[in-house]
């Protein structure tokens, strides 16, 4: 079974190979009000690769991968997808790229008058018209496999408990078969089996489809498990980034703090 | 210092005020511009046809039929003061097709619809549902708004027709418990020397109460913040707002057809 090491290994070699960043975030700003989210962030992500963004609540992690999926307009600063500028990208545009994006949000944000397998069959019905409603039907018996959740397609999202609806999201997010994933605080709220369940589904995914990944989390432990590289969050900057051994060796009060708390 | 605070609230009601119509403006154009783009919501617009159709039926039924009895009874009462009881049938169907028909259905349909589609767009913003879809490559403009919008613009002219009818029959209904008089007579004497333009152009006016409502609700409700509170809030608004216009534009087009249709 392949680690997350073993895939560090495979993106060292494609960066060696002259690959560029599948996501490129360069000196984002972005503000609320008076409130500065984002102060200049860099962050890159290459193919195959796992970024887990940890930090303290409200410095901007959310907003960054918000930003990164077009949901929100920074205020400066670029996000390159394949060395594509979204920002200001009109919808339309910015739709064929996030065809290639997949996001679980935090709250999985299903869609509340949908059936669960209604809810992942609905990127294909919108993007896959040349798919047989059998054949979608079998795409989503599959989807929904992959995350546990077989047994369960015809009940509504209120009557499955906010593990499930997670699961139930990232079966969504996976729908389109995205090279990027982005996922906001997965195991958040989770009981550590299943939490355990979602990271070792994660790094299936990572290992099988080589995807470009970021994971906003509170859980360090969860972050070591599936991460290649972990990027601190404070006051909407990046204090460290590294292996998580980078991390621990780290004379940074925050970081140390940071890890002790955890 | 009274005139100072006075001053800028004055200041800030007007500010507010052409934000608000910059916003709903800006928001119009959105709308336009995916509604006339591929990929078309075919499946999605049948089903708010329905919903803004098929069930708003009965409400237009009981109250285009109380419209009807009430100006039955009015228009006796008043032509029997002035001995021009013969002129009742024309009252009747120039009062409900011309007047009152389109009115009341817009202002029913502006309560049942515009609050339906707003207090569901802003539960589904609140959510995260409006920006899930948007994730997943769809542009809610063209799938939400758009469809309902036309839903509105198509079904409002069709309502208003049902509306009439029960009207007229109804007004026919209530003469004759007091006074006979058979239901050809009246339309006869009702529509005597009536052309389509005194009738068609005050029914497919309400096609502009339809965008007014459609656009209004979708526009408050894919803009609300706040949870709970702010989907009450939106709903609410929409009612007030699409109401209002609904009078207002009627003012300017009982005026534009007057001058187009004389």
């Amino acid at each position: 079974m392949a680690t997350a090491y073993d895939i560090a290994i495979k993106q060292e070699r494609s960066e060696k190979d002259g690959g560029t960043p599948v996501i490129a975030v360069e000196n984002l700003r972005k503000t609320f009000g008076s409130h500065m989210v984002l102060n200049g962030i860099s962050l890159s992500v290459n193919r195959g690769e796992t970024v887990a963004v940890l930090g303290r609540s409200g410095t901007g992690k959310s907003v960054l991968l918000r930003i990164i999926i077009g949901l929100e307009t920074p205020d400066s600063g670029s996000v390159c997808i394949y060395s594509q500028n979204i920002v200001g990208l009109a919808l339309d545009r910015m739709g064929e790229i996030r065809k290639r994006m997949g996001f679980l949000f935090q709250h999985a944000a299903l869609y509340d008058s949908l059936t669960i397998a209604e809810n992942v069959a609905f990127p294909l019905v919108h993007h896959r018209k040349e798919m047989s409603r059998s054949e979608r039907g079998e795409r989503v018996k599959q989807l929904l496999a992959e995350v546990g959740m077989e047994g369960d397609f015809g009940k509504m999202p209120s009557n499955i408990s906010g593990g499930m609806q997670k699961r139930v999201g990232l079966a969504r997010a996976l729908a389109l078969e995205p090279e990027i994933l982005l996922l906001d605080e997965p195991t958040a709220g989770l009981d550590p089996i299943s939490s355990g369940e979602i990271d070792d589904l994660i790094l299936k995914l990572q290992r099988e489809r080589q995807m470009a990944s970021i994971v906003v989390t509170h859980d360090l432990h969860s972050a070591r498990t599936i991460a290649n590289r972990l990027a601190l969050l404070d006051k909407g900057n990046v204090v460290i980034e590294g292996t998580f051994e980078d991390l621990q060796q780290s004379d940074i009060g925050f970081v140390e703090d940071f890890l002790k708390l955890s | 210092m009274l005139m100072n605070t006075a001053a800028s609230s004055a200041a800030g009601l007007v500010e507010g005020f052409f934000e608000w119509f910059g916003n709903l403006g800006i928001f119009f154009w959105q709308v336009l511009r995916a509604a006339v783009t591929p990929p078309y919501e075919w499946r999605e617009l049948i089903h708010q046809l329905d919903e803004v159709g098929s069930k708003s039926f009965p409400v237009v039924v009981m109250a285009g039929s109380a419209i009807g009895v009430i100006i039955s009874l009015e228009a006796r009462y008043s032509l029997s003061r002035f001995g021009a009881k013969s002129m009742f049938p024309a009252t009747l169907v120039y009062s409900v097709i011309q007047v009152m028909g389109p009115i009341i259905t817009g202002l029913v349909v502006s309560g049942r619809v515009g609050a339906g589609i707003s207090a569901e767009l802003a539960s589904m913003k609140v959510t995260e549902q409006i920006d899930a879809i948007e994730a997943s490559a769809i542009n809610p403009y063209r799938l939400l708004a758009a469809t309902r919008i036309l839903a509105c613009i198509l079904m409002l002219p069709l309502l208003t027709l049902v509306s009439d009818a029960c009207g007229l029959l109804m007004g026919w209904f209530a003469q004759t418990l007091v006074e006979p008089l058979s239901f050809h007579q009246f339309i006869q004497d009702g529509f005597k020397g009536a052309t389509f333009s005194s009738f068609l152009p005050q029914t497919f006016k309400t096609a502009v109460y339809g965008l007014i409502i459609g656009l209004i609700a979708c526009f408050q409700g894919m803009r609300t913040r706040g949870g709970a509170e702010g989907v009450g809030r939106a709903a609410t608004n929409s009612v007030v707002l699409a109401s209002l216009f609904v009078i207002l534009a009627d003012v300017v087009l009982v005026k534009f057809i007057l001058v187009v249709f004389p």
